[in-house]
């Protein structure tokens, strides 16, 4: 549990990589958390589509086989319906969509996670070689369900669980299962697309827990895609691309009607059926940050208000709820009889005056 | 004839007692004083520590936190063979102790009379002393 095993694992990772020639494991929007710190710094993807009040959340797993404990904590905005496997290559097709394949001479260019209450577990299903687990509960909860059950995490998990528990306290626990992928016949560094339905008021993608375990000076590399009924407000509002390749910060590539092709080539790929008929804004935003600036989520408003929430965005906190969540009512209640007395004694002194008058 | 020496005898055993009680505090440790460290969010509340010469601290470490931690006091050598070792637990010897996630641990450390440069407290899982867990202990002079 030193360095020299860190240094051990990563060397163990490269050798891994070089081996099977495939980076290890990419989650899109979710916090990495592999044995003794070894950190994927691939570039993910991920797709949050919102219509009718559902979002569906597409992102995809990749792992390689010499890494049998790499797991991924995802925070999520509400109780997802379901979990299911996604479409087989929704995410691709989104990519190529925006970065369209590029061709040479030769060849074709190379394609491209004390005392305190258990966390509760409200799902558990497993996705061809993953293992996944939607728990409820405060950050040290689920901090601890995710230590007790193998995942390793890494300093910063503490102040980063926490950071979404105050807004959500839900999370998906994803882990592999390199003994079920061999089974499956699941190759090396081959993705697993996941499709998260979650019942919520706004789309919502958490960016912060892509710095889970990174050093501040990493830069933290995604493609999010957002397909909406409208064109969405945005917070932190992306910035316009300025050509540079090595710009930073969160950048508004595409804003944009999906064209017909693309939303038919979407609906024509595997459980894709929950994808409507309707047109749909494209939005592609490409994160390339600094994770020690990385300290937000993207906030969305697709409702057309043009009103995303800050608190979703992790710019400011929840509002604090009354200890005694009564306490709102009892107010009223009291206010109200209150009323109601001031209203009989009033009532009554204008009986009495009037009486008197008489 | 017997009254006077029961009384002698007496005397002797309470000065004795004396003797007993007069030497047992001679020998008897300096007060040691108590350092509670809290941790929380993977750092320590104590950000340094300042110590005297030869004195005993008993050090208290809570992790708050849901992962497990450490917390090791020792000069730089010992910092960085802690950095780069393999020990899986704590709290063999003094000053070194394993704190597991939501725990209370303690440990009793006698400092030397002199301190050299690169005294602290830190945490050494991996990660943990380059995000910050780690503080500097020096001597009151």
């Amino acid at each position: 549990m030193r360095r020299h095993i860190a240094r051990a694992a990563a060397v163990a990772a490269i050798a891994a990589t070089l081996v099977f020639g495939s980076a290890i494991s990419a989650l899109a929007c979710g916090g990495l958390v592999a044995p003794n710190g070894t950190i994927s710094l691939t570039r993910t993807t991920t797709l949050a589509a919102y219509h009718n009040g559902i979002e569906h959340y597409l992102t995809s797993f990749q792992f390689s086989g010499k890494v049998r404990s790499l797991g991924s904590i995802t925070p999520l905005p509400g109780v997802p319906t379901k979990v299911i496997k996604g479409g087989d290559w929704t995410l691709q097709r989104l990519e190529a969509e925006v970065n369209p394949p590029t061709f040479d001479r030769l060849a074709l260019a190379p394609s491209a996670g004390f005392a305190v209450e258990d966390a509760q577990v409200l799902l558990r299903t497993q996705v061809d070689a993953l293992n996944i687990t939607v728990l409820k509960g405060g950050a040290t909860a689920v901090g601890n369900w995710a230590r007790e059950h193998g995942f390793f995490l890494p300093p910063d998990a503490p102040a980063v669980l926490d950071f979404y528990a105050q807004r959500s306290p839900i999370f998906m626990a994803t882990k592999f299962n390199a003994k079920r992928a061999a089974a499956q016949g699941i190759a090396d560094g081959q993705a697993i697309p996941v499709h998260v339905v979650i019942p919520t008021p706004n789309p919502w993608v958490p960016l912060r827990i892509l710095t889970l375990g990174r050093q501040s000076q990493d830069l933290v590399q995604a493609d999010v895609f957002l397909l909406t009924d409208r064109d969405p407000a945005m917070l932190p509002q992306a910035v316009s691309p300025d050509g540079s390749a090595d710009q930073k910060g969160t950048i508004l590539e595409r804003s944009a009607w999906a064209s017909d092709g693309l939303m038919s080539d979407l609906r024509s790929d595997q459980r894709s059926n929950w994808i409507p008929d309707e047109p749909m804004w494209l939005s592609y935003l490409k994160i390339d940050e600094r994770a020690g600036d990385l300290t937000n989520d993207l906030a969305i408003d697709a409702s057309g208000y043009g009103r995303p929430d800050p608190v979703a965005a992790g710019f400011a906190f929840p509002a604090v709820p009354t200890a005694d969540g009564a306490m709102g009512a009892r107010t009223i209640v009291w206010f109200g009889a209150g009323l109601a007395i001031m209203a009989l004694l009033v009532r009554r002194r204008i009986h009495v005056s009037a009486v008197g008058t008489r | 004839m017997k009254r006077r020496g029961t009384a002698a005898a007496a005397t002797v055993a309470v000065a004795g007692a004396v003797v007993i009680v007069a030497l047992t505090a001679a020998a008897a440790p300096p007060p040691e004083r108590t350092v509670d460290v809290t941790i929380h969010f993977s750092h320590f509340d104590v950000t340094s520590l300042e110590v005297s010469p030869g004195e005993t601290v008993r050090f208290v470490v809570t992790n708050t936190d849901p992962i497990d931690h450490e917390f090791l006091v020792g000069d730089a050598e010992m910092q960085q063979l802690h950095e780069e070792g393999t020990e899986a637990s704590h709290g063999a010897r003094p000053g070194e102790i394993s704190v597991p996630a939501g725990a209370t641990v303690e440990t009793t450390f006698t400092f030397p009379d002199r301190l050299a440069a690169g005294w602290e407290f830190a945490c050494h899982l991996p990660g943990h002393y380059a995000y910050g867990m780690h503080g500097p202990i020096t001597m009151t002079t």
